[in-house]
């Protein structure tokens, strides 16, 4: 496990082209009595077509990079580049942990909102909206309404959203960590087809390990709050990937240790915060 | 609903057996609770209404106050052959309409952007706070002062009547909006416009229409303290005629029709809803 240093991380990228280069970022949060800091010198490099996880204790600050990536929110120092390799297309688009499929469009309206926020003629967006939800196994619903729809859909429509806009970079933050184990495998498999065919760079939020280990090529450890990079690891596993297949392997199982006993302390250490 | 219980012959070793067959009685496809319950909605308004005419044939209720049901429906054509109950209804759902589109569409305006725009909200509210609990009705003589006694000061108290009402529940229905939606639209890359239009309108719409069902109340009201005060026409004016004359039986024509619209309107309302909301999960 090698310690990362500033920017110079080797990285374990396709073409050597770099789409994101984080340097020094911090975030504080300024409340009335004091402030919280919430990412302290946090260094990080994701290169293009990469599927980059990064998991960390809760409250370590992983959503909060993850805004600041999306634009959601603005870093108080630091240095943040991201490097757009087609200006036709969106930087980032995001999904998101919890409901954010909008109540009041269908399936169809969903997955088509940042084409037609961007101007797209419906012409052209109805057969790219149509193969999502084909890719997603929802033709059935393409009119329904959110509230028809199980969890586990639901988040199949904001992921098909996200492809649908073709972003530069997807921004993924922990969106099967609210279904049930079945459906998350399921989610799993789905997204990583998807991702097969268009290589988009990913930068994946998640508390767990094995999700990490089964999607990414890399997978970044967190500290406590505040947050920083504290390890990372290439993740080898030969693509395609069968999940449960994969999960069953000896070298899958001695991956997970060595993941783990880098985040233990530092989920030890958000738990001591916490009781205090 | 009835359990068939039964016992049998415990086994050695257990004390006792409990046996429970299912039974098709215990969903009764006539005679359940539900279909009790719209019997009586249907049936209750014409049994108060027989009541009624039963009490003043056997002279519990003075005739006088309260003319009985049936010497009303003949009053009640005689206003409609002659047309003067069409007019008086006809000049009064205008006035409703025209005070209540005056009001309603700067109320959605201010109040998405009220519920949108934190500084605009700070601004607006101790404004809209301080002005909101004057009872509209006290204010009734300013109207007529500014605009006359014209159609314009009708127009005018309904629309101020209607504008608390929908400004309140819209600027409440957007900022309640789980933020998360706003964020999709900026992720997505949405304009202020298309933030307006795509999220903040449909997302406080269920709000906004509880806002529009007030302000419908809130605007008949109004319509009738404005009519009884100063009109020459108008289902207020009928109810108020008939008490200067004494005309007991026309002032009932006139409260039932202002129940009626009262009572369609808010079932024209709700078919409104169903169309303007296919989203939201509905009760069978």
């Amino acid at each position: 496990m090698q310690q990362v240093e500033a920017a110079t991380t080797v990285l374990n990228q396709p073409d050597g082209a770099v789409t994101i280069r984080i340097s020094k970022l911090e975030r504080v949060f300024q409340t009335r009595q004091d402030s919280v800091q919430a990412l302290r010198d946090l260094n990080l490099t994701i290169g293009r077509g990469e599927f980059c996880c990064i998991v960390g204790p809760s409250g370590c600050g992983k959503t909060t990079l993850l805004r600041i990536l999306a634009g959601l929110d603005t870093h108080t120092s630091g240095r943040l580049e991201l490097y757009q390799h087609d200006t036709s297309k969106p930087l980032t688009g995001m999904v998101f942990q919890e409901q954010s499929v909008f109540p009041w469009m269908t399936v169809r309206d969903n997955i088509a909102y940042g084409l037609c926020m961007r101007g797209v003629a419906r012409p052209i967006w109805e057969p790219i909206v149509d193969y999502y939800i084909d890719r997603v196994g929802l033709r059935k619903f393409a009119d329904a309404y959110p509230f028809q729809l199980s969890g586990g859909m639901k988040q199949r429509v904001s992921v098909a959203r996200a492809f649908a806009n073709d972003p530069e970079v997807l921004l993924m933050d922990e969106p099967f960590a609210n279904l049930d184990e079945q459906n998350r495998i399921l989610l799993q498999e789905e997204l990583l087809r998807i991702w097969e065919e268009s290589r988009k760079t990913v930068v994946f939020i998640t508390h767990s390990i094995d999700e990490a280990l089964v999607l990414g090529d890399r997978v970044v450890v967190m500290t406590a709050h505040p947050g920083t990079v504290k390890a990372e690891r290439s993740i080898d596993f030969p693509r395609p990937r069968d999940v449960y297949e994969l999960k069953a392997s000896p070298a899958f199982g001695e991956m997970a240790f060595d993941v783990w006993s880098q985040l233990r302390d530092e989920v030890l250490k958000s738990k001591e915060e916490e009781v205090q | 609903m009835t359990v068939h219980q039964s016992t049998i012959a415990a086994p050695a070793g257990f004390a006792a057996v409990q046996v429970r067959e299912g039974s098709d009685t215990a969903q009764h496809p006539i005679f359940n609770v539900r279909t009790l319950e719209r019997v009586l909605m249907l049936t209750s308004p014409f049994a108060l209404v027989a009541l009624w005419e039963l009490l003043v044939r056997a002279s519990v209720l003075d005739a006088r106050f309260f003319p009985a049901p049936s010497s009303i429906v003949g009053t009640f054509a005689n206003l409609i052959a002659s047309g003067e109950l069409a007019k008086h209804t006809g000049t009064s759902l205008s006035r409703a309409a025209w005070g209540f589109g005056i009001g309603f569409f700067p109320a959605l305006i201010l109040g998405i952007t009220m519920g949108l725009q934190p500084l605009v909200r700070a601004a607006m509210q101790p404004i809209v706070g301080a002005t909101y609990p004057i009872p509209k009705v006290a204010i009734l003589p300013l109207v007529m002062l500014i605009f006359g006694l014209g159609e314009q000061s009708k127009w005018a108290i309904i629309a101020i009547g209607v504008f608390f009402q929908v400004l309140i529940s819209t600027a409440a229905g957007v900022a309640n909006i789980d933020r998360i939606y706003l964020d999709v639209g900026k992720t997505f890359g949405a304009s202020r416009l298309n933030i307006y239009r795509t999220v903040a309108l449909p997302g406080a719409l269920p709000v906004i229409f509880a806002g529009i069902r007030l302000g419908w109340g809130v605007a008949l009201l109004l319509l009738v303290a404005a009519e009884l005060v100063a009109a020459k026409s108008g289902l207020g004016y009928l109810i108020w005629n008939s008490w200067q004359t004494f005309a007991v039986e026309e002032m009932y024509v006139g409260l039932v029709t202002v129940a009626f619209l009262g009572f369609v309107s808010f079932v024209l309302l709700d078919i409104l809803e169903s169309r303007l909301i296919p989203w939201k999960p509905r009760r069978q």
